[in-house]
């Protein structure tokens, strides 16, 4: 634990922000554009695990680790989310016969 | 708080009971077979009577004057703390006696008289759902308490009066009665906030320590008094209010005998009684009230004379005799009020469900121009009638005339004017009760197609009971004059304090006695030959009569002269504000705001496109904003 702790401070906390504001961007611009459904579910991950790196280092960082815990906390959640969504893309190519989330524009009254 | 007199802590159950029955009855009305109903309903008030009577006997043995029984605190907001709380004490057992007694009586007399009613269980709930209401009223440690009863009777009133409501009629008449009702109510609600603000509390125990401290004739005590005095007006059908009691004759009779005879409209008088300590240093709202007795004592009597239909009489009568008890009450002669009050719930009661019994036999006929002869045909019937007639009118030893012979001392005391006026309406109702019953009972039958016959026992037994309870129940108060102890007075004196004390002379009380008696036989005879010798009909309404004749007929045309002064102008102003108001200036208003909402809600809607994408991106936006935000700020 406090070999890994040391590893990851012999990185600044500055680039790990960087990194992870990039990944964050990257995966909500994906979301924010993408047509795929797939491709959304992905960027949605992405976003997730800009959090994930960001919590460790600062985790790392502070000597805390409950900030480790809540990673594997959110893996699971994102995993169980992921089976959802995955399914609701299973059915939705069943019934329209494509991954297009335009598709999906019945929900207006 | 528990109190420390053994077991009087049971009075609890003495509302519970007809609480449950209504439970019972009112949920299972359409499981409960026939008479089940009223057998249960019938067994919980008579459980509550005997649960009374076991409190009265305790009560007096232990030798305290009152008991308070808190059974949970029900309002505490700041300085307001009102417990739900029962008062224990002479009044109060004397009236719960009287509720539940009368009422158990009554409940297995509609046993038989509701025998064919098709909502017979209905009726029973809600005959023990005003049982219920009743005792409330009675037993309530507060002012608040009373009042739930209060309203709790009045609707259950409502109910029964308009029972069988397929007739508009009876509709009529049942929304009548709540209206006139709420014209009291307002009144007497007026008053317990007033009372509320001036002592900060409705407790009764409460109030009445801190107003024997006020000064008589102020004229703070003299308004709550006022307001107070309007709800018993209301309730206890005294002029200008009276008119609602007449028509809620359209309820079947148990009701009428129940309601509008022996419990509810008395409750104004037990209130006032209850509150005798406001009212004795109140003097104008005494004056008031001997005013008001007065005039509906005779005004009432006056108006009977001339009614044909068996419960319109008897209606015009119990308006009458609550006249007295009215009178009583401003003469301060607060105890003599409640005698007269337990007296009349025995004997019109009593009357009531004669009257009940000979309808009942009759085939539902209620003229009784049409009756006649039917003392042979309904021997019991007719006993306990004339026993009842003859407490009414106030012949010794019937219990009337000790009742009545009270009051009429008192006013005599006050001043011999009062004593005469209220004679003359003694005399009056002794006269119509005997047209009554030599029209009904005597002569030969008018109506051919009815076929009258005795009723079951189960109707006859209720009724020789309170033919006993009428006949007797003036030796529970024996003057000094005849040797008695005056017991009924000194009992209800521990609770109640009257203003007058002062005894008159033995010879005068003899003289009055003997002249109203001599006037009485008179009365009688002059009846006896106008009806059963001479066997005059009365006219029917169609044919001509003279002008003073029509007038009482008609009622005096009081129902018209309020119809003209209160219901035309509101109807007119009702009209205007419909037709002007409501549908020129109101209707488009509202209607406006509909379409603008609905035209604001279509632009909104575009926004709703169904597109994900721009939902992710709103969503996106939002947060961003929000963040901006919170940065700068």
């Amino acid at each position: 634990m406090k070999e890994i702790s040391s590893a990851i401070q012999l990185i600044p906390l500055e680039n790990y922000i960087g990194l992870s504001v990039a990944l964050f961007s990257i995966g909500m611009m994906g979301v924010l554009f993408r047509r795929n459904t797939i491709a959304i579910l992905m960027c949605l991950e992405l976003m997730f695990n800009s959090v994930n790196l960001l919590l460790t280092a600062f985790s790392a960082y502070h000597s805390d680790p409950a900030g480790q815990v809540f990673v594997f906390f959110i893996m699971i959640v994102a995993a169980a989310e992921i089976a959802i969504g995955l399914s609701i893309v299973v059915m939705m190519k069943r019934n329209v016969d494509s991954v297009d989330i335009n598709l999906l524009n019945r929900l207006k009254w | 708080m528990v109190a420390s007199i053994p077991y009087i802590t049971l009075a609890w159950l003495v509302p519970a009971f007809p609480l449950l029955g209504f439970l019972i009855t009112g949920l299972g009305k359409n499981r409960l077979k026939h008479n089940q109903a009223g057998i249960l309903a019938s067994t919980m008030v008579a459980l509550s009577f005997l649960t009374s009577l076991f409190l009265f006997f305790t009560l007096r043995s232990s030798g305290q004057e009152s008991a308070t029984i808190t059974l949970f605190n029900w309002i505490s907001a700041g300085d307001m703390k009102i417990p739900f709380a029962f008062l224990i004490d002479h009044l109060s057992i004397t009236m719960m006696l009287i509720v539940t007694g009368v009422g158990a009586l009554i409940h297995i007399y509609s046993i038989g008289y509701m025998h064919d009613d098709e909502r017979v269980n209905s009726f029973f709930a809600q005959m023990n759902l005003f049982t219920f209401s009743m005792l409330l009223l009675v037993m309530g440690a507060n002012y608040l308490i009373l009042f739930i009863g209060w309203e709790g009777v009045g609707f259950c009133s409502y109910l029964l009066i308009g029972f069988w409501f397929k007739n508009p009629e009876f509709n009529y008449a049942a929304r009548k009665a709540f209206v006139m009702n709420r014209i009291g109510d307002l009144g007497f609600i007026l008053g317990i906030i007033l009372l509320f603000f001036t002592f900060k509390s409705v407790s009764f125990t409460e109030v009445f320590t801190q107003a024997a401290t006020l000064q008589a004739g102020a004229p703070l005590i003299t308004l709550i008094t006022i307001l107070l005095l309007v709800g018993a007006v209301g309730k206890s059908a005294q002029i200008p209010l009276y008119t609602w009691l007449p028509d809620a004759m359209a309820g079947p009779t148990p009701v009428s005998a129940l309601i509008h005879a022996a419990t509810m409209v008395t409750a104004g008088i037990y209130m006032i009684a209850r509150s005798s300590i406001l009212y004795n240093l109140a003097p104008i709202t005494l004056n008031i009230m001997i005013g008001l007795g007065l005039a509906t004592a005779i005004f009432a009597a006056i108006i009977g004379l001339r009614q044909n239909d068996i419960k319109k009489v008897l209606a015009y009568s119990t308006v009458s005799q609550l006249g007295y008890m009215f009178l009583a009450l401003g003469l301060g002669a607060y105890s003599s009020a409640v005698f007269h009050l337990t007296t009349h719930a025995f004997f019109k009661a009593l009357l009531f469900l004669g009257a009940g019994s000979i309808i009942h036999a009759m085939g539902g006929e209620q003229d009784i121009r049409k009756m006649g002869g039917l003392r042979k045909k309904m021997p019991i019937t007719y006993l306990t009638f004339l026993a009842g007639t003859l407490a009414i009118s106030g012949i010794p030893p019937f219990s009337g005339f000790f009742s009545k012979d009270l009051i009429l001392n008192h006013a005599f005391e006050s001043s011999p004017i009062l004593y005469i006026l209220a004679l003359g309406g003694a005399l009056i109702t002794c006269f119509y009760m005997f047209r009554l019953l030599y029209l009904v009972f005597f002569g030969n039958q008018r109506l051919d197609t009815a076929h009258p016959h005795e009723s079951p026992r189960v109707m006859t037994i209720p009724l020789i009971i309170l033919s006993i309870l009428a006949v007797f129940g003036g030796f529970l108060n024996i003057p000094s004059l005849f040797g008695g102890e005056s017991g009924f007075s000194d009992f209800l004196h521990k609770a109640i304090t009257s203003k007058v004390t002062e005894e008159m002379g033995a010879s005068t009380e003899i003289g009055l006695i003997a002249a109203s008696l001599a006037l009485l036989g008179f009365i009688i005879f002059m009846a006896y030959r106008t009806y059963v010798k001479k066997s005059v009909i009365p006219a029917g309404d169609k044919e001509s009569q003279s002008v003073f004749a029509k007038a009482i007929s008609n009622k005096f045309y009081i129902d018209q002269i309020y119809a003209t002064l209160f219901e035309k102008p509101f109807g007119f102003l009702s009209d205007f504000f419909f037709k002007q108001i409501e549908i020129k200036v109101l209707d488009p208003i509202i209607d406006e705001i509909g379409i603008l909402t609905s035209k604001l809600g279509d632009q909104v809607r575009k926004l709703q496109q169904g597109i994900m994408s721009f939902y992710f991106f709103a969503m996106v936006a939002g947060i961003l904003l929000f963040i901006i935000f919170i940065l700068i700020v």
